[in-house]
């Protein structure tokens, strides 16, 4: 495909593909897109900043068997609104990931991210792609079972909003994604990201396991139920989940939206401040952790993958 | 209400869930009509007419539409209105756009694992409200149609629950299709011909009728006719392809008229050649020859394609477009506004070959006041109801697009109360070659494959393009209006950029104002002729004569040119990314547009009559200045509390609400936002965004409009709009293009006209004449802006016919014009922001303050308008640009804020909002009175702050041109003093509380006593 120089050193692939993707030993991201999905090129953008190689390709391509999601490390729900958003957000592409079958024996592609998650490999969701995780039941999967257990409605002020929010991570929290991060200034922009939590047992759940593993914080670094702070209302004053397994790993906020400093609102007069400070911005360095954190486990266990390659 | 295909599945909340739809219909019947409604249950109900057995029903029901958290699912039944008294239904009309229906559509295809056919409606979403007090259902259709429903789209039904609840599903269609009926013209009268084209919205004038008459009588026209079939007298198809392409919207022929200008102040007479040709047109061409002299040869494309472009660098292209939707806002203001954003998309995404990445959304809306309390007229929409739905048309357009909406601008007036302004603009890169073909050209052969891809042809949008060209009354035409449809734009999008990078396309055009008739219409005019096969075009569903499919508006379709050997390729790929391509033709050389169904012809026009065959206008304009004194206002000590009143006036307030739901920041490269700084509430100049993530380049926007200024002198109104938006960019750290020679530093602007009808009637536009001297004004100023900074225009749109009439009375708006400006920036981190970054910077007043208060918003605040309207002195403007741009290339300023409504006390405030740091000012010793010093909007102006150790620098090469003001404080105190005496004394936050609890917020419920500051930054 004809690569267009102002738009992007990442791969944008398109084409289908023979056998794993890239042959340069780079961690090997997955990015899907297509049916409304639009944050594909910011998160291309992450993973190749990050060092790794990511591939974005259209969810129709994984359906129809011409991409094999086991052919990389981590693979990817961007933000948008895929199909709209029309019947709650995320809901359509969750049915489509859960009910269609892309292969004659019944096989969905579901399964192939159940068996995705077994091999110890990552699921990253954001904003829509986290509402999807959680229509689909993979977070925060405390049953095991890939049942919804909670949901992303609408937010409490009935608007979709465009504004920065403060985040803590929970210490509890043993995900990769979030390795050494205290505290992260990121964009929230949507309309349901309401988290609810239906009852106190699947809430005491969450919170014994660690999994709401960000929170809207105020001032005092507490976590908060006040808007604008909290922007939706959220259960658990919650801005993201992980599974028990810390593999998956879903938020509201675009960490995506955050990769250079000049992003932020403040930037100006922060650079004024401090000249000398890093050009990146915070939202990097959940990509650059999962990114270290497979290659890493890449190097160690090279021979095992290359053997659940050929089975 | 079931048979073994139609059934219909109810949702409704799970007890105890927050039902915050309802809740909103029960505050705002109670703040807006003063109805009590009691306690309001929502519910979605979504009817499918398609064969399933009971557990298919269930689990579609349960497993794909409920979510097990959220809701209640009732199968085949209306109730749960247990304690509720009334209802409301809200369904759709026959063929009105149901993303909601096709997307439970594409989920019941996955649960079944069939495929089922989504281009056919199955899937029906409406939307029921129970309500608890027995309301008359007076009052019930007073809440529907005022806050849930359009009729014009909408099927509305209300009544007592006891009484049964009535629901109804569309069923389009029926009646014959392939009929073409012929229209004879001769032995017509005058009055006859005219009545004519009123009755069938030709939009056509008298003249312009008897020119298609003398066409169709033409011996050499029968001739042709007879060799092919065709009946003597025209076609219905033939007459609407006419009156489509003839239309104002699409032939700009007031633009293009010969004018005969008096102007009765000086005695001057002249007559203007077309007022595209002469100010715009050859304004543009000689900034061009400057430009190329210089070395800038970056201008590739101008006025003749759907959007301008510019080259950014050896590599990628810059494409701009901004248009109007001003009619359909009027009538349905999401549609309105939703299609008028999609469609702009539609522009740059297919200028030349096609497949540009968008990159950013601008919008500008002019509304009359929203808190209007008066009587409205027959088919007037209230203007809060036009703000509300036009920006929800706005948020759902930009943000299900995945296209950020960097900045825009709202101006109240209530001259837009009739018809408000809504200006869409839409930037976007492209490579400068596709498969190695200049991406920028449109070339078509004989023989090459007309591909329509995108939606489906439904009736909605017939008589757009002609309709949008007339004024509106309170019998506007149902069909005109359309709802877009974001998702299914998206898909197309994305398949033609992959398209376009797969050398798959030889060219490519929208389907927007006229549809086919107007895509294939001008495509045809490249190669010199087209044949359509009709019977082709896929329908959204049957009951369409030739001719409406021809002309119909339907949303989301571009027209594409694909080389025979490519259609397999594409339709492979159109398969695979879920678009629909049909191939409905190929193009000719023949000077034909050959349109049939089923063999048969239903139109053949000759191509020269059809683009050049409409009678030239001859238009007559007169100026008079208005007469204008200035007021006696009493001079005050202290203008604190006048400084409060500016922050929370309508046209100065903050819009924050509005801001935060347009998405400013998807695609991660927005570097100047509308507003920035540690509170998220310091209001910017001018946006600026980073093309990808590889460089720091990028571009800076800005819009300029001053629309009140045009009752004191259009030419000033229009000059100043100008500069305002150059100053923006020049604020944001910006820089004049060909300063230097080949500096490639490109501009691309856009002019966007909206006027009243300027055509004089001695009965019904008596002022007629004034109206388009006014235009004439306008024109000449951009001439003179244009050549001034030598910024070339790159695209525009003009729309001449903004009044609404009904009951006797007609609303017009003011002449208004919108330039909207982007220009390269080639670091966007030197981008500079407008508020102060930090205590003990210095306070500069750059450019001069005149006796300007004409038209101000001090004045307006005093309900006086003025005489001294602020004048643009383009030579010292362009000085001082070019100085501001050298003292950026030095990093000598840390903060500019350009000055503009409420000037420079207003922009001292503003610029404190960012991190409530305050301000000492000393104003300086003038001959002008305080309150001219204070709030004068003269031009050119800016406040900016320097880094102490940089003043001496900055003094230096600002000279007399900056004049120190004072320091940047910490204590959150702006302090003005005159003569030694302080003049405003506030508290910074107390400020920023007027300005964002001013009415916009206000009114769209977002009240907060913090500000809804994000304070953490703190």
């Amino acid at each position: 495909m004809v690569q267009e120089p102002a738009q992007g050193a990442h791969k944008v692939q398109s084409e289908a593909q023979d056998g794993r993707a890239g042959s340069s030993g780079a961690v090997q991201a997955l990015i899907l897109t297509g049916f409304g999905i639009n944050c594909e090129e910011e998160f291309a953008a992450a993973y190749s900043l990050a060092g790794a190689e990511a591939t974005i390709v259209h969810l129709n391509q994984v359906l129809h068997g011409q991409v094999s999601i086991h052919d990389f490390d981590v693979l990817n729900f961007p933000g948008g609104f895929s199909f709209g958003d029309d019947l709650g957000s995320g809901v359509v592409l969750a049915n489509k990931l859960r009910y269609r079958q892309t292969s004659a024996d019944g096989r969905t592609l579901l399964d192939d991210i159940k068996q995705f998650i077994a091999d110890g490999k990552f699921v990253l969701g954001i904003c829509n792609g986290f509402q999807v995780l959680v229509k689909l039941g993979l977070l925060p999967n405390l049953g095991g079972d890939v049942t919804p257990e909670v949901t992303l409605t609408h937010n409490a002020s009935g608007r979709y909003e465009d504004r920065w929010v403060t985040l803590r991570v929970n210490p509890a929290s043993r995900t990769p994604f979030l390795k050494g991060i205290d505290k992260l200034e990121v964009p929230v922009r949507h309309g349901e990201g309401r988290l609810v939590v239906p009852d106190e047992a699947t809430r005491a759940a969450i919170e014994a396991a660690g999994l709401n593993c960000l929170s809207y914080i105020d001032a005092n670094g507490d976590g908060t139920s006040e808007y604008p702070l909290n922007p939706n209302g959220a259960d658990l004053n919650c801005a993201g989940l992980t599974d028990p397994t810390g593999q998956v790993f879903g938020l509201m906020p675009h960490p995506e939206a955050f990769l250079a400093a000049y992003n932020h609102p403040d930037w100006a007069r922060r650079r004024r401040q401090n000249p000398e400070a890093s050009e990146e911005g915070e939202g990097l360095k959940i990509f650059q952790n999962i990114v270290a954190h497979i290659a890493q486990k890449n190097s160690a266990t090279a021979p095992a993958v290359q053997l659940a390659d050929q089975n | 209400m079931s048979d073994n295909t139609t059934h219909t599945i109810q949702l409704t909340l799970k007890p105890g869930q927050h039902d915050g739809d309802g809740q909103r219909v029960a505050e705002a019947a109670a703040r807006h009509l003063g109805l009590t409604t009691g306690r309001v249950r929502s519910a979605a109900l979504y009817t499918v007419r398609y064969p399933l057995t009971e557990t298919q029903l269930s689990d579609f029901a349960t497993r794909c539409l409920a979510d097990p958290v959220l809701h209640d699912v009732r199968l085949n039944e209306l109730t749960a209105a247990e304690g509720f008294a009334t209802y409301i239904l809200v369904a759709r009309r026959p063929g009105v756009t149901d993303d909601e229906g096709t997307s439970a559509q594409n989920a019941l295809a996955d649960i079944l694992n069939e495929p089922l056919d989504v281009h056919t409606q199955h899937i029906f979403s409406k939307k029921l409200y129970l309500l608890e007090n027995d309301l008359p259902e007076t009052d019930l259709r007073r809440i529907v149609e005022g806050l849930l429903g359009n009729k014009l789209i909408n099927w509305l039904e209300v009544g007592r629950v006891a009484d049964g609840i009535r629901d109804y599903t569309p069923r389009p269609g029926g009646g014959a299709e392939a009929i073409t009926e012929v229209i004879s013209l001769t032995g017509r009268t005058d009055a006859e011909l005219v009545q004519l084209s009123k009755e069938n919205i030709y939009a056509l004038n008298l003249e312009e009728m008897r020119a298609v008459r003398d066409y169709f009588a033409a011996a050499e026209t029968q001739a042709e006719r007879k060799a092919v079939g065709l009946p003597v007298d025209p076609t219905d198809c033939e007459l609407e392809i006419i009156a489509q392409t003839w239309s104002e919207h699409c032939k700009h022929k007031e633009f293009s008229a010969l004018i005969n200008y008096k102007d009765l102040e000086t005695g001057e007479e002249k007559q203007v050649d077309s007022l595209f040709k002469t100010y715009i047109k050859d304004a543009t061409s000689e900034v061009d020859r400057q430009l190329r002299a210089n070395g800038n040869d970056w201008l590739i494309k101008v006025f003749s394609d759907n959007a301008g472009a510019v080259r950014i660098n050896p590599d990628s292209l810059f494409v701009w477009k901004v248009e109007t939707h001003n009619s359909p806002s009027a009538i349905d203001p999401y549609g309105g506004a939703i299609t008028g954003i999609l469609g702009n998309n539609r522009d740059p995404l297919a200028t030349g070959i096609g497949g540009a990445r968008l990159l950013f959304n601008t919008n500008v809306l002019c509304f009359g006041n929203p808190e209007f309390d008066g009587q409205l007229l027959t088919g007037q929409l209230h203007p809060r109801r036009i703000l509300e739905g036009v920006r929800k048309g706005i948020e759902d357009g930009g943000n299900k697009s995945g296209v950020p909406t960097v900045n825009g601008a709202i101006v109240f007036d209530d001259r837009y109360a009739g018809k408000p302004l809504v200006y869409c603009g839409t930037g976007a890169v492209m490579p400068m070659q596709f498969a190695g073909l200049d991406s920028w050209e449109k070339k078509i052969d004989a023989g090459d494959r007309i591909i329509m891809a995108g939606g489906r042809v439904g009736k909605d949008g017939i008589h757009g393009a002609t309709f949008s060209s007339i004024e509106l009354d309170e019998t506007a035409p149902a069909t005109a209006v359309q709802i877009g449809s974001p998702i299914t734009q998206k898909l197309a999008m994305d398949f033609l950029l992959l398209a376009a990078r797969r050398g798959l396309l030889k060219c490519s055009t929208d389907n927007g104002a006229g549809g086919l008739s107007s895509s294939v219409g001008e495509l045809a005019g490249i190669s010199g002729g087209a044949v359509v096969e009709l019977e082709r075009v896929p329908l959204k569903y049957p009951g369409l004569r030739p001719w409406e499919i021809f002309v119909s508006e339907s949303q989301e379709r571009f027209t594409l040119v694909v080389e025979p050997g490519k259609m397999a390729e594409l339709l492979a790929l159109g398969q695979e990314m879920e678009v629909e391509l049909t191939d409905i033709g190929y193009f000719t050389s023949d000077g034909f547009l050959d349109v049939r169904f089923d063999g048969a012809p239903v139109a053949r026009l000759n191509m020269h009559f059809l683009h050049e065959g409409v009678p030239r206008k001859i238009l007559e304009a007169e100026w008079t200045k208005p007469a204008a004194a200035e007021p006696e206002i009493s001079a005050v000590t202290d203008y604190t509390e006048t400084l409060t009143q500016l922050l929370g006036s309508l046209n100065i307030c903050s819009r924050e609400s509005v801001i935060r739901q347009y998405d400013h920041e998807v695609k991660g490269r927005t570097i100047v936002k509308p507003l920035m700084g540690a509170t998220g509430q310091a209001p910017q100049d001018a946006a600026v965004v980073r093309f990808n993530f590889e460089s720091w380049e990028g571009v800076a926007v800005s819009n300029g409009i001053l629309p009140r200024y045009g009752d004191l002198d259009a030419y000033d109104m229009s000059a100043g709009s100008f500069d305002e938006a150059v100053r923006q960019i020049i604020a944001v750290g910006g820089k004049l293009p060909n300063l230097t020679p080949g500096d490639g530093i490109f501009w691309s602007v856009n002019d966007n006209f909206c006027v009243p009808d300027s055509v004089y009637d001695p009965a019904s536009n008596p002022d007629g004449k004034q109206k388009l001297a006014k235009l004439v004004r306008m024109c000449e100023a951009l001439r003179d802006a244009t050549a001034a900074y030598c910024i070339p225009l790159t695209s525009g749109k003009d729309s001449m016919k903004n009044d609404f009439k009904a009951d006797g009375v007609k609303i017009s708006v003011p002449p208004t014009v919108l330039y909207s400006m982007t220009a390269k920036m080639e670091d966007v981190r030197r981008a500079i922001t407008s508020d102060f970054k930090q205590a003990d910077d210095v306070v500069y007043l750059l450019g001069e303050t005149h006796d300007e208060l004409g038209g101000s918003e001090f004045y307006a605040l005093h309900g006086q308008l003025g005489a001294n309207v602020p004048k643009v002195n383009f030579e010292k403007a362009k000085a001082l640009y070019t100085l501001v741009g050298q003292a950026n290339d030095q990093r000598l300023i840390q903060s500019c804020h350009d000055l503009s409504d409420g000037g420079l006390a207003v922009a001292l405030a503003e610029t404190t909002f960012g991190y409530g740091y305050g301000a000492e000012i000393d104003l300086p010793a003038t001959g002008l009175p305080l309150a001219t010093q204070l709030f004068s909007e003269s031009h050119s102006r800016f406040l900016a702050t320097v880094a102490p150790e940089d003043v001496v620098a900055f003094e230096q090469l600002l000279g007399e041109r900056a004049t120190r003001l004072g320091r940047v404080t910490l204590d959150g105190q702006l302090t003005v003093r005159h003569a030694g005496q302080p003049v405003i004394a506030a508290n910074t936050a107390t400020l920023r509380a007027a300005w964002t609890n001013g009415p916009v917020n206000k009114l769209l419920g977002v009240v907060s006593k913090d500000n809804l500051s994000h304070s953490n930054s703190l």
